[in-house]
């Protein structure tokens, strides 16, 4: 991607993580996108939840496929590899590389085109076989670097800035998750920090494939009058379901789990300690119950609104290690003793072949 | 002739021949009928008594119902390639009686099924009927429906054993291997084996003309087939990541992977898990990314030093490969022509970023779908340069399942040491059928090159690191995985990049990466098998093949020295063509080029790559589907040089 260097300003001492480092550490080179990207305001919410989160930079692999949104990558994190690969196969390129090393944390950058259209299946198989992956779509509806066709995230009846009307359906990636049998679905908005941040926390602490919704307008093709995309659009029509505190750690009181007859607070524990800490749901939904907010987002849906929060989690679903059985140990990090069984039982094996 | 009474071939006056080990024997049966199994029985048997033996499946793409053939040749001499006469044929399948009877060579031999009345069809004199009822005697025998299939199967490897001299012994003595545990199925196989044998033995002069007798020529051999022994050269080059997507004929190179890591990958760590004490992402708090923990059906289950991903497409497959690659897994996928055209996108990326993975392609015949059992080599172009833009690959070509176990291991060192990908292309008849090769041999001394890899020790003592910078006299720069230290961190990126790995549009940095690659690939060669070269005295032309073409393009070389045609013989082994490869074709005036496809594709690619005048190359194309003759090579190397 191309890249500008950032240019150091000093300023007052930053605050620093429990690494010892200051977000400044978490960033990369200046982004190239157009002034005004939904997509920077997504870099900038990674950029402040992996400070937050205490991420040691080297133990994270950045990935994307093809597109504004897989540029992003280079945008954050520049202690961290990068993997920009090809249009729409992130999601097979992360699972061999949490194959080779499950202890690492792998984030995954697409855009609508990339997961919704080119790379659909792989999402569909990815989040079916639950790999550990912490999966961005950065959505527009509509295909930027190509200059503006619509993709599967545009809604019914957008209009693009020529007046062209979107007629076919737009696949919502919170709706197929859930029929898939997906292990996190959340939906943001790039330009609501404030609750995009503890979405990506938490979305970091899940055991499985995480997915996240993020409305991220396109300053240049899509974010005009009559786009169901564009900042103002979002704004009027995003309703928050749910509001998640950033995870927090063990012991921090006893789990509430289930649901919230009145709405307000919930803890949902997570298989690997400590909590989910939603301030707040509305009565009746229960964010582990993938039948309640099945209909609950349907209803949402059916009037036009763009549901955010986290909305569906369930934690007791193992990955695609713990399912295969495979070492605890990375890998690609296992001696190659224990690899090869010699040649006594080569000679042993032969024996069939006799 | 109107009877089916035997005809024995002496009496209709025609030359009698050698034919102690040294003939061909066709199975005809109807597929998912087991008869497979039969058929391996009778091989084995005929190995174990030291007689050297091959046997080819010829499949239809059908699971159950359609004719299918096995050929057999058994030969004193060790000589295993097809060969154009049948001179006995097992005709066990009604629907494809007239046409096996028609194959047989005169004074040749058909044993059949005389159950029922023959269906009409033309007799003939020159061959001899002999006739068992199968059917008849295992209906008799046995109760159960499905057993009565299976065991009439056994029933002519019996017959087969009376007329063809093979130690029932033996036999036995398979058996009871087979069936250890459980006495009731040995006991009724021994019995179907015997009807079959008791009835050919009373009613025949056994043995034929055509036998086996015992020899000491398969000591120090085995029979296996190809994809086996790729999934043993994988499993023992270390490979811990697999990914792949069901295809004919590559689906048993994960099949076997899939048993063998299960019985010889088991992890060696303590149960129970101690999830948290797998390095956490974090460090210490205030929060944790929690390491997966258990949660499986079945907890207690042992743990594997291997993942085997089953994709959803070849697509997946590739990717998954090529980012475990990346991570420093040694990973690989396996799949067949169509697998491979879907996989050339993410082929081009792993060269262009410099990614180590694997892919075995067990080659079928193309076009499209085209024959998913039977056998070509006609992938080699595509796989020489899959991907678009300025693409070149390793290719390895084991000619046979023994050297498919070394060049899965020279695959993985290669992949590695050179940073890019490695095809090795076998085919069907490599792939799916048991051949006789010397046994698979293993030094424990052998370590993995796993190439260059910066620990983070050594970016450490590093104040600066650089993808593609500092390349060694192989064109290959040192790579960092993820997770050792940030200083090794860079971008991987399929756009265009310069040396820093930083993203270019500028000519001159976009062209030094670009020309670092192919002087890359050249260098590379050096560390590929290099071609076998057989020289005769007195040779005018060569012969050039490559992989499973080996077998039957020797022999030809050899029958036709015998005539008074001495010729030399080059088998390519790896592509890019090392410089003896180059010198053998400056070296004749004329060399014909042997393989299973077309259009010629090594011809074509021997003269792109080494500049080598096409016309000065001649070109002998068996692509039916089927595994050349040695009769078609012959002939058409001696239609090639007009003599």
């Amino acid at each position: 991607m191309p890249s500008i260097a950032k240019p150091l300003v000093p300023r007052a001492p930053l605050p620093r993580n429990a690494l010892g480092l200051t977000v400044r550490d978490y960033e990369g080179p200046m982004s190239t996108l157009c002034a005004g990207c939904g997509h920077d305001s997504t870099t900038a919410a990674l950029v402040q939840a992996l400070w937050q989160s205490s991420i040691e930079p080297h133990r994270v692999v950045k990935l994307s496929g093809i597109g504004c949104s897989s540029k992003t990558p280079t945008y954050f994190l520049r202690g961290a590899h990068g993997f920009n690969s090809v249009h729409g196969r992130m999601v097979p390129i992360a699972t061999g590389a949490n194959a080779a090393n499950r202890d690492l944390l792998y984030l995954g950058i697409s855009g609508d085109g990339d997961a919704l259209s080119i790379g659909l299946g792989h999402l569909c198989h990815g989040i079916r076989r639950n790999v550990r992956l912490v999966h961005l779509i950065e959505n527009n509806g509509v295909y930027g670097l190509t200059k503006g066709q619509f993709s599967p995230g545009a809604d019914r009846g957008s209009a693009s800035p020529r007046g062209e009307r979107n007629d076919l359906s737009p696949i919502d990636p919170m709706l197929l998750g859930l029929s898939l049998g997906a292990t996190f679905l959340a939906r943001g908005f790039s330009a609501d920090k404030v609750h995009l941040v503890p979405l990506l926390e938490a979305a970091f602490a899940h055991r499985g494939f995480a997915l996240i919704d993020v409305i991220s307008p396109c300053v240049q093709f899509n974010n005009h009058v009559g786009s169901t995309k564009s900042y103002a659009a979002t704004r009027a029509r995003e309703v928050q379901v749910t509001d998640l505190l950033a995870p927090i750690a063990p012991a921090a009181g006893p789990p509430l789990a289930g649901t919230v007859p009145d709405g307000g607070v919930l803890d949902v524990p997570m298989a690997g300690g400590g909590e989910l800490r939603f301030r707040s749901v509305p009565p009746g939904y229960d964010p582990t119950d993938r039948t309640s907010v099945a209909v609950h987002l349907a209803e949402h849906a059916g009037r036009g609104e763009v549901p955010t929060g986290l909305l569906f989690v369930d934690e007791s679903v193992p990955d695609v290690h713990e399912r295969h059985r495979s070492t605890q140990q990375p890998l690609n990090d296992v001696p190659f003793e224990q690899l090869c069984p010699g040649a006594g039982t080569l000679d042993a094996i032969q024996a069939a072949y006799r | 002739m109107s009877s089916l009474t035997a005809t024995p071939w002496e009496a209709a006056g025609r030359p009698a021949r050698a034919a102690v080990n040294d003939f061909t024997l066709s199975i005809a049966t109807v597929n998912g009928t087991g008869s497979a199994s039969a058929n391996a029985l009778f091989v084995r048997a005929v190995f174990r008594m030291g007689v050297p033996v091959s046997g080819k499946n010829l499949l239809p793409s059908n699971i159950q119902g359609m004719p299918t053939w096995y050929e057999v040749r058994i030969s004193g001499t060790g000589h295993t390639a097809r060969t154009a006469e049948r001179h006995v044929v097992a005709a066990m399948n009604a629907q494809t009686l007239a046409q096996d009877v028609a194959a047989v060579a005169p004074g040749g031999y058909v044993l059949y099924d005389s159950t029922a009345p023959l269906p009409s069809m033309p007799l003939r004199d020159d061959v001899t009927f002999l006739g068992v009822p199968l059917g008849h005697l295992v209906a008799e025998t046995f109760e159960d429906p499905r057993q009565r299939v299976l065991l009439r199967n056994v029933g002519y490897v019996g017959a087969l054993a009376a007329l063809l001299e093979v130690d029932p012994e033996t036999v036995a003595a398979l058996l009871e291997e087979r069936f250890d545990g459980r006495p009731a199925l040995r006991q009724a196989n021994e019995r179907a084996f015997e009807l079959g044998y008791d009835h050919a033995e009373a009613l025949f002069d056994c043995p034929l003309p055509f036998h086996v007798a015992p020899l000491h020529a398969t000591t120090g051999k085995v029979l296996l087939d190809g994809n086996t022994a790729v999934a043993l050269g994988c499993l023992y080059a270390g490979a811990t990541v697999a990914a792949w997507y069901p295809i004919t004929p590559a689906t048993s190179v994960m099949d076997h992977f899939t048993e063998l890591c299960t019985r010889y990958r088991r992890a060696a760590e303590p149960e129970p898990d101690a999830a948290a004490a797998a390095a956490p992402t974090t460090a210490a708090a205030p929060t944790t990314v929690a390491a997966p923990t258990g949660g499986t059906d079945e907890p207690s289950a042992p743990r594997g030093n291997y993942l085997i991903l089953q994709a959803e497409d070849e697509l997946a497959a590739i990717g998954m490969a090529v980012g475990a690659g990346w991570n420093g897994a040694r990973a690989f996928t396996a799949t067949s022509g169509p697998g491979l055209s879907l996989m050339g996108e993410m082929l081009g990326l792993a060269y262009y970023a410099e990614i180590p993975v694997v892919v075995v392609d067990v080659q079928r015949s193309g076009p499209s779908t085209g024959m998913p059992t039977r056998t070509q080599q006609a992938d080699l172009v595509e796989a020489a340069y899959a991907s678009h833009g300025d693409t070149k690959h390793l290719l390895l070509f084991p000619a046979d399942p023994h050297e498919c176990f070394d060049f899965a291991v020279t695959a993985f060192d290669c992949a590695e040491r050179c940073q890019t990908p490695v095809l090795l292309l076998t085919d069907f008849d490599i792939g799916m059928n048991d051949w006789l090769v010397p046994e698979l041999a293993w030094d424990d001394a052998y370590r993995p090159d796993r190439g260059r890899v910066l620990s983070a020790a050594d970016l450490a003592g590093m104040e600066q690191y650089l993808r593609y910078s500092d390349r060694d006299a192989d064109g290959v720069a040192a790579r960092t995985l993820p997770g050792a230290d940030s200083k090794g961190a860079y971008f991987t990126r399929g756009s265009g990049h310069d040396r820093l790995g930083a993203y270019t549009e500028d000519p001159d940095r976009y062209r030094e990466v670009v020309d670092h690659l192919a002087a890359k690939h050249t260098a590379a060669a050096g560390r590929l098998p290099p071609p076998i070269v057989e020289h005769r005295a007195g040779a005018r032309a060569g012969v050039i093949a490559f992989g499973s073409t080996d077998a039957a393009a020797r022999e030809a070389v050899e029958r036709m020295a015998a005539r008074g045609m001495p010729m030399d013989y080059l088998r390519v082994r790896s592509f890019p063509f090392q410089p003896a490869v180059r010198e053998f074709l400056d070296g004749h005036d004329r060399c014909v080029v042997v393989e299973q496809n077309r259009d010629g594709q090594l011809r074509a690619l021997l003269s792109t790559e080494t500049g080598a005048a096409i016309d000065r190359l001649g070109s002998v194309r068996c692509y039916g589907g089927l595994p050349p003759t040695v009769e078609e090579i012959v002939d058409g190397i001696t239609a090639e040089l007009g003599s």
